[in-house]
């Protein structure tokens, strides 16, 4: 038996900090929880609570069956709580369903046409690449959370308004 | 702002031992440095500091290991250097408005392969056998007395710095008990299973999954990100944090802090003056943005680990230099 605990957080549990202003703005902190923010999701939506110029940070709620999603350079996913599945499929022709120039994930009609590359089942803490050239979709049976290493794009949803902390936190 | 006009310094010395202390002394530019049994010691013209030598040496290992980091490294509140990429600043009291409001501030400019050399010796000659400047002070020796062996094998530990993802084929290696990377003694309750996965033939080189936080329950050292995904100048960067953040980083571009585990209480203070500004306090699954007009001290009393996101993208000293990058990532 550990003397320690680690506290890892989940969408089922969760306990949120934030920013306690001396002389600032705490708007200033972009300060959010991806699990409250998954909590509050629907399923799959891709919400940014990163966002370095053009690079996001995306938090989903893994629910259910996602769309098939490509990408016209790397991604990488990892799981934040419940285990979660991702699928991916080596696409015949990239070029013809992303373009080679494009940022961020892109949502495909129906199922695309390629050859099955693997699955991973990634428990929390897992992280998996999601390469270019490659689309894929996760599957969850029960709400999870995961975030995206990315690239803003069409499929980013930014509403930080509503997902981030306004007002300081109360001094102790 | 970089000074264009600034004069680079290229007078450095190091003396003999010293007959009592056992340590060299060391000059770069008009700064000199020695060491005694507690303390480093810091003159310049016009000025002297004192910082206890257990905080000077993890200071001085983070700026020698990061290669001056991103802006500015302050070893405490007067000391510390300032990174322009090529160039860099060493500064005493320059990020002290005690100091610059009454002109005390000192200031040199320097090659920063050429500091980089003293500061390696620097670090290899005041670490004595048994202390390692990147451990938790629970996990190694003490850094006091006079001087005693070395431990170049703790000071000369390269950064990770994963071409696409830890894990993959030809990328860096996953951590294990056989390469030489126990779990730490606060995260042995961390599960440490491997992703179930499958890969079609002809897919092994492009498809892989590994366990980020039984990597991260791994790491031998703290505060020291490491990266372990790339997404063009997108950097993953976690990394293990006990104790306290050993310098006060006033980054000089916004910094992304997600807590993956446990908590970090953050004092954060002008870049400029050192004024305080605020208290973030960071439990697993908060996720938020240093300005890049702060400095910011992280104190982590349970290990907990942090994901440090970077953007590495060399446009940025550019944009840095014009005025032209952002203080805050978002605005809302």
């Amino acid at each position: 038996m550990s003397a320690y605990t680690t506290d890892f957080g989940s969408i089922e549990d969760y306990r949120k900090g934030g920013v306690m202003a001396i002389d600032d703005d705490p708007k200033n902190y972009v300060f959010s929880n991806i699990f409250e923010v998954a909590a509050n999701a629907a399923p799959y939506e891709r919400v940014a609570v990163g966002k370095n110029f053009e690079y996001v940070i995306e938090t989903i709620r893994a629910e259910g069956t996602s769309d098939w999603y490509t990408c016209a350079h790397d991604e990488f996913i990892l799981a934040m709580d419940n285990p979660i599945t991702v699928e991916l499929m080596k696409l015949d022709d990239p070029d013809a369903v992303v373009d080679p120039e494009s940022e961020g994930a892109v949502k495909i009609s129906g199922e695309p046409a390629g050859r099955a590359m693997g699955w991973a089942k990634l428990g929390r803490g897992h992280m998996c690449i999601l390469p270019v050239g490659s689309a894929y979709r996760v599957k969850s049976e029960r709400p999870a959370t995961a975030i995206f290493q990315t690239v803003e794009g069409k499929e980013t949803v930014q509403r930080w308004a509503e997902i981030c902390q306004i007002e300081s936190i109360a001094q102790a | 702002m970089p000074d264009g006009d600034a004069k680079i310094q290229h007078h450095f010395g190091a003396s003999a031992a010293d007959n009592i202390t056992g340590y060299r002394s060391f000059e770069a530019g008009s700064f000199k440095f020695r060491r005694d049994e507690y303390f480093a010691h810091i003159q310049w013209p016009g000025g002297i500091h004192q910082m206890p030598i257990d905080v000077f040496l993890r200071a001085l290992m983070r700026d020698v290991a990061w290669g001056f980091f991103y802006g500015t490294v302050n070893f405490d509140t007067v000391f510390g250097t300032i990174n322009y990429y090529g160039e860099v600043d060493m500064f005493a009291g320059k990020t002290n408005e005690a100091f610059t409001s009454v002109g005390r501030d000192f200031t040199e400019r320097f090659q920063s392969d050429e500091l980089m050399g003293t500061f390696k010796d620097m670090i290899s000659d005041w670490t004595n056998e048994g202390y390692d400047p990147f451990a938790a002070p629970q996990e190694t020796g003490v850094p006091w007395g006079n001087k005693s062996g070395d431990n170049e094998a703790a000071i000369t530990r390269e950064r990770v710095t994963a071409k696409r993802m830890v894990g993959l084929p030809g990328d860096s290696e996953v951590r294990t008990d056989d390469n030489g990377f126990p779990v730490n003694r606060m995260f042995a309750d961390v599960e440490q299973d491997q992703p179930e996965f499958h890969v079609e033939e002809g897919f092994e080189d492009e498809f892989a999954a590994f366990n980020l936080f039984g990597y991260l329950s791994r790491s031998d050292v703290t505060w020291n990100p490491s990266v372990c995904s790339v997404v063009n100048e997108s950097l993953f960067c976690p990394t293990s944090e006990e104790f306290i953040l050993p310098v006060e980083h006033g980054n000089d571009r916004c910094e992304w802090f997600l807590q993956l585990s446990d908590e970090i209480i953050w004092t954060i203070k002008d870049g400029s003056t050192g004024r305080y500004r605020a208290q973030v306090i960071a439990k697993a699954g908060d996720i938020c943005c240093m300005p890049a007009d702060i400095r910011h001290q992280g104190f982590s009393n349970k290990r907990s680990m942090l994901l440090v996101w970077e953007n590495g993208s060399p446009k940025i000293p550019d944009l840095i230099k014009e005025g032209k990058a952002p203080n805050v990532a978002v605005q809302f």
